[in-house]
This record gives structure tokens, C-alpha cells and sequence, in this order.
């Protein structure tokens, strides 16, 4: 084995293009648990989007608009989700579990056709004068515009949430969906929008993954990009902070592996594909044991259903 | 306007009529999505339902077939849904099914070549040993610190899928199979082959567990206290609370007994039908066996019928790839909508539908 092979400067940067799906797919989790549902369907939205993004990026040779169907469709997939559970009131675990298979099984269905397909990716955007530091530049100021978007969207989902009425009421809805109703909030409505946002930016993780990450579709390609996703909510105590440090280290834990398999590391290669499962598991039991910060600050109404009795 | 108005009672009669609700709803916007990528609707669930059954030509090997395909999801179902019913959301039974295989076989496959009527029996203990191990790492995890079942059931379904790769090629490769992965196959050795009970029923011993395990759980569910506490956990975890029921016991109780049928099925399976360890052996059961135990109401007979049924599109789907060169996902999708329809129309059983505006209380 040769550990000089792995470049820092390359392995930072590489951990933050694949940190980026499942810090999309968390921070959107992150929101639609925050108003109190339990959406399990991450992993059907991201190969859901995966599949459409590719699809559409590949016969416009746009990736960008690749990005924004992945979305629109991710939070389309999601709007199934909340008709069921808010409208038809169906038990959210089991709902989400569906999702996932439906989005899996339509997935391959409709990305059969463009296995194996090359599609055009995204450009790296060299930020003047900050992508031309030393080492430094190369890490953090070369990356294609998502990876920005993605952080975009962290600072925001913060900033609304922390900072305004909105986010607020939001926060009112998932810790006691009875007095917000009281109050004459929209509980359904404001839940229904939390999941479609959830479901676009899962629909966005995906489209990354297979848009640039890869980029290439193949069939289950998320390979449990999505659970890993709500495993970081759920180590990220619900803050959007944390979602970031979270997606980061599990991106990185994800890269280090690929780059000690690749610089020829022999013994028990499935060990090493099995650590990112091992090491989520470890992390949620380090977070639920702590009783300050563990999972005494998930919503109070996380996963209960709503029925207006008046 | 219309209005849902809860029920005191979850209502008998749509308890029943849902299920066929759903399997009719899927029916028809699964014929749609048929007509969509350009199969004749009619044709495709015909030879999806009818034909597997049915069929002059093609019956007499797929009739068998269902219920080699039914056994392993009934077993690994049945376990669930006892878990479900107290609110325990164990998803990771496919970890559960190839620990089990792995163990089962390991255990056998270190007598080799041995000859003895106890080896299978022998086999079967680790099997059901090794599933209910790799389920008691969520239900420990769970009882001691408090971490999600769902989540740590599911990466280690991950983890188990990477052993399985690792003994396929390491630890259990067949030592006469010329390098290639895949160990010894264990149908062809008398110690350990799961041979048809009856000839050309598809009636092996995995399935034949599986009947067993729909008697007892009934048992246990309607005539045990166990069973009782279970389900008072499920419906009023308070009041579980309070008369005594340790919330601790029940979550090792049912994590336990789903990883020890679930590490059964794969026993059985890999004895039997499938024949070894080899890297793709997993094959989905204990993800389908999720629907097939919602399906079925998390009731023992509903889940009986709805394995029946879910294998039924197994085959019914081979098929129609066969014949019809429909893509092997469309059925996946299929068996997803059902679960969908299924969650949909269960409103009505528990809420009845008002039209016209609320009445002034």
C-alpha cells in the first residue's frame, strides 16, 4: 500500500463533491421533519431524481435544467407521500418505506434505456482570484456551482428557520401540531410544503450523484445515499449546522475508503465498503446515549398524524 | 364538502375490503403503466394473475413455484408483524435472511462432508441463531441507548451484504469450485438438501415453517399474553406502561423472533432453492416481505394470502418478462403501487367519510 498516492489537496476536494447529495438530502429532510413528519422515502426521491435529471440533462445536454426537473420531480414523488399521510392520514413509517420502493422500482424503469450512457456534466466554476490560492484554492474555490447552491440552501434553511415568522410557524407546526392549529395555522399546509421541499432537494442529491458525482445512471445507484441522509438529521440534533459538519464527515469517511481501496490497500475490501454503514451506526449511538443533545431535541410531534377533530 | 370523521372502532368490514380495494386499484393503474410503455394492459395482467396458475403450458412449472417463492416471505412477514403491531420498526430483514443463510450454511459446511440426519436440523438452529444475532444489535442498541431501530436494522443490511460477498469468495468458497466465488452447493449434499416435501408442489420445509409460523403467531396474538402485551404496546404504549409491560422485553421479544425467521427463511432458502452462497443471494424477500406483511393487515392469515399473492406477481412477472418483454422493474413498481393503494384506502377503516359541512357540536 502506498499512502503518499493520496493527494490532500484532491481528497479534500473530492470529500466535498461527495458530501454534496447527502447534505441536499438531509437539509431537506432536516425541514421536513422540523414540521413534524417523518418522510423514510429519501432514498426513492434521490434515485427518483437521479434518474430524471440524467434522463432529462442527457437528451437537452443542459445539466442545469437536468438539476431543476430532478427537483420538480423529487417533489413531485414527495407530494404522493403527503397526500397519503396528511390527507389519507397512512401511518408515516410505512408510507415512507413505500416511497422508496416505488421510486426505486420506477427508477429502473425508466433509466433501463441510458445505462452505461456518458452525459455531459457540470463545469467547475474557478471563483476569481480565491480559486488561484495555493492548495487552498484547489480545495475549496474549484467546484461546480452545486456544491455552492448546497451551502446556499444550508445558510438559508438556517436563517428561516431561526430568523423568521415563517420558520417559526413551521417550528410551532412540528412541536405541537394541536396549538398551532388552535392558533389557525395551516397545519396540513404547511406540512405539505415542508415535504415538497424536502422532496426537491432530495431530488437535487440524487441528480448529483448521478449528474456529476459519478456520472454515469445506474440501477440502485444511491446504494443508501438516502438513509444516510436521515441518519445525519437525526446526528445533526435537527440543526442546520450540524447537517453540514455531518455530510462533510460522512463524505469524507465515504472518499477515504475509495482512496485506500484505490492506493492499493488488499485485505477485505468489503470491510472497508462496510465502514460507512458501521460508522453511521456507531455515530447514532454516541448521539442517542448523549442525553443532552440527542434525540430529546427531535420535534415533539415527529411522525404523529394530524386529524382536525375540530 | 367532504368531511373524514374517525370511527370508535377501526371497521370490520373495510378491514377486509381494503386489501381487495387496493389489489383491484393497482390492477387497474398497474394496467395504465403497462399501456404506458406500450404493453396491451389486458395481456399484462393476465399474465401477471391468470397465467402462472393457469396457463396449459407454463403452469405446471410455475404453480410449484409459488409457494417456493411464498414460503420465505410468509416466514420472514410474520416476524415483522409482530414487531409492527407494537410499533418496532424492524426493515432490516434482509440483513436478518443472509446472516441467517451465512450462519446456517457455515454451520453445515464445517461438517462437510460428514453424513447425518442431525446436520440440517443442526443447520436450522444456526440459521434462526444467526438472524436473531444480527437482530438483536438494533433491539440492544435500541434498549440501551435509545438509537433509531430503523436506521441501524438498515445500514446493517449494507453490512451483511458486504459479508456475504466477503465469505462467498473467502471464508465458504466451494474449495473444488475452481476459484470461482460461490460455496458448495448444499442441495446436492444429502446431509443438507431441503428437498420438496411432495414432489412438484413446491413444498419444502421452509414452507411448511412458515404454515407453522401462521398458526403459532395467531396463537400467540389472540390467545397469549405476550401476545396481548404486544399489542397494547403497539395501540397505548402508556397504558402498556403502567400495567407492567417492560418496554425493554418487548423490543428484544420482537426483533428477536423477526431476526430468528428471517435467518430461517434464508436457512431454508439456501438449502434449498437457491443451493449455495454465492454474492447474489440476496434477493429482495425481506423488503418485500414489508408489503406483504402490511397487506396482510399484520393479521397471520391476511399475511398467508398476501404472500401467496406477492409471490403470485413474482412469478407473474418472470412471465411476463418472459413473454412480454416487459422490464423486470415494472413489477417492482407494481408490488410498490399496491403497497400505496393499499396505505390510501386504508383511511376507510378507520374513518368514515361525511359528506356535506360539519355539524355544529
Amino acid at each position: 500500500m502506498d499512502l503518499s498516492a493520496i493527494n490532500p489537496v484532491l481528497l479534500v476536494a473530492s470529500i466535498m463533491i461527495s458530501a454534496t447529495p447527502i447534505l441536499l438530502a438531509a437539509i431537506g429532510e432536516m425541514v421536513v421533519e422540523k414540521s413534524g413528519v417523518l418522510n423514510l422515502g429519501v432514498e426513492g426521491m434521490m434515485i427518483t431524481g437521479a434518474v430524471i435529471g440524467f434522463i432529462v440533462a442527457i437528451n437537452t445536454g443542459a445539466p442545469l435544467l437536468g438539476f431543476a426537473t430532478a427537483a420538480i420531480a423529487g417533489a413531485v414523488l414527495s407530494l404522493a407521500f403527503g397526500v397519503l399521510t396528511q390527507i389519507f392520514l397512512s401511518n408515516q413509517v410505512a408510507t415512507g418505506l413505500g416511497l422508496t420502493l416505488v421510486g426505486l422500482g420506477l427508477s429502473s424503469l425508466l433509466g433501463k434505456p441510458y445505462e452505461g450512457q456518458k452525459t455531459v456534466t457540470l463545469p467547475k466554476l474557478d471563483i476569481p482570484i480565491l480559486s488561484d490560492l495555493p492548495a487552498v484554492g484547489r480545495m475549496f474555490f474549484s467546484h461546480d456551482i452545486m456544491v455552492y447552491i448546497s451551502l446556499g440552501i444550508v445558510v438559508a434553511v438556517w436563517a428561516f428557520l431561526k430568523h423568521t415568522r415563517a420558520g417559526l410557524i413551521l417550528r410551532a407546526v412540528g412541536e405541537s401540531h394541536e396549538s398551532a392549529h388552535a392558533l389557525g395555522y395551516k397545519v396540513i399546509r404547511v406540512r405539505m410544503l415542508a415535504i415538497m421541499f424536502g422532496g426537491a432537494c432530495a431530488g437535487l442529491g440524487g441528480a448529483y450523484l448521478s449528474l456529476v458525482r459519478v456520472p454515469q445512471w445506474t440501477e440502485g445507484m444511491t446504494a443508501g445515499a438516502g438513509w444516510i441522509a436521515l441518519a445525519i438529521v437525526v446526528f445533526a440534533s435537527w440543526r442546520a449546522g450540524r447537517v453540514l459538519v455531518g455530510a462533510y464527515l460522512f463524505g469524507g469517511i465515504t472518499v477515504l475508503q475509495l482512496n485506500l481501496q484505490a492506493a492499493g490497500l488488499t485485505w477485505g475490501v468489503q470491510y472497508l465498503s462496510m465502514s460507512p454503514y458501521l460508522i453511521t451506526i456507531l455515530v447514532l449511538v454516541l448521539i442517542s446515549s448523549n442525553r443532552s443533545r440527542g434525540s430529546h431535541n427531535a420535534p415533539a410531534n415527529l411522525g404523529q398524524t394530524f386529524h382536525a377533530t375540530r | 364538502m367532504i368531511r373524514l370523521e374517525k370511527r370508535p372502532q377501526p371497521s370490520k368490514a373495510w378491514t377486509v375490503a381494503t386489501p381487495i380495494l387496493a389489489v383491484i386499484l393497482t390492477m387497474i393503474f398497474g394496467g395504465i403503466m403497462f399501456g404506458l410503455i406500450g404493453t396491451s394492459p389486458v395481456e399484462a395482467i393476465r399474465t401477471i394473475f391468470w397465467d402462472p396458475l393457469f396457463h396449459p403450458q407454463f403452469s405446471g412449472f410455475s404453480r410449484p413455484q409459488l409457494l417456493v417463492k411464498a414460503g420465505p416471505l410468509i416466514l420472514i412477514a410474520i416476524g415483522l408483524s409482530i414487531g409492527f403491531r407494537a410499533g418496532i420498526w424492524n426493515i432490516g430483514a434482509e440483513g436478518q435472511y443472509i446472516m441467517g443463510a451465512i450462519c446456517g450454511a457455515g454451520a453445515g459446511l464445517a461438517l462437510y462432508p460428514m453424513e447425518s440426519a442431525l446436520i440440517l436440523p443442526l443447520m436450522v438452529v444456526a440459521g434462526a441463531l444467526g438472524g436473531w444475532a444480527w437482530a438483536m444489535i438494533p433491539a440492544l442498541l435500541k434498549v440501551k441507548f435509545g438509537t433509531n431501530e430503523i436506521l441501524v436494522s438498515l445500514m446493517l443490511v449494507y453490512v451483511a451484504e458486504n459479508i456475504l460477498a466477503s465469505v462467498s469468495s473467502g471464508l465458504l468458497r466451494n474449495p473444488e469450485g475452481m476459484g470461482f466465488p460461490g460455496s458448495r452447493n448444499l442441495s446436492q449434499w444429502s446431509s443438507s438438501q431441503n428437498l420438496e416435501l411432495i414432489p412438484n408442489t413446491g413444498m419444502h420445509l421452509g414452507v411448511l415453517a412458515a404454515f407453522i409460523a401462521v398458526i403459532l403467531a395467531y396463537v400467540l396474538l389472540t390467545r397469549h399474553i405476550q401476545g396481548y402485551n404486544i399489542r397494547l404496546t403497539g395501540e397505548a404504549p402508556r397504558a402498556a406502561k403502567f400495567s407492567g409491560v417492560s418496554p425493554a422485553r418487548t423490543i428484544l421479544f420482537c426483533l428477536g423472533l423477526a431476526g430468528a425467521l428471517a435467518g430461517m427463511a434464508g436457512l431454508f432458502e439456501v438449502t434449498g432453492p437457491a443451493g449455495q452462497i454465492s454474492i447474489d443471494f440476496g434477493s429482495g424477500y425481506g423488503f418485500t416481505a414489508i408489503i406483504v406483511a402490511f397487506l396482510g393487515r399484520l393479521h397471520p392469515v391476511g399475511i398467508l394470502l398476501a404472500g401467496l399473492l406477492m409471490a403470485l406477481t413474482y412469478i407473474g412477472g418472470e412471465l411476463a418478462q418472459l413473454m412480454l418483454g416487459v422490464p423486470g422493474a415494472s413489477i417492482q413498481l407494481f408490488q410498490g403501487m399496491l403497497l400505496f393503494f393499499l396505505l390510501g384506502v386504508d383511511v376507510l377503516t378507520n374513518y368514515r367519510v361525511r359528506f356535506g359541512a360539519a355539524e355544529v357540536a
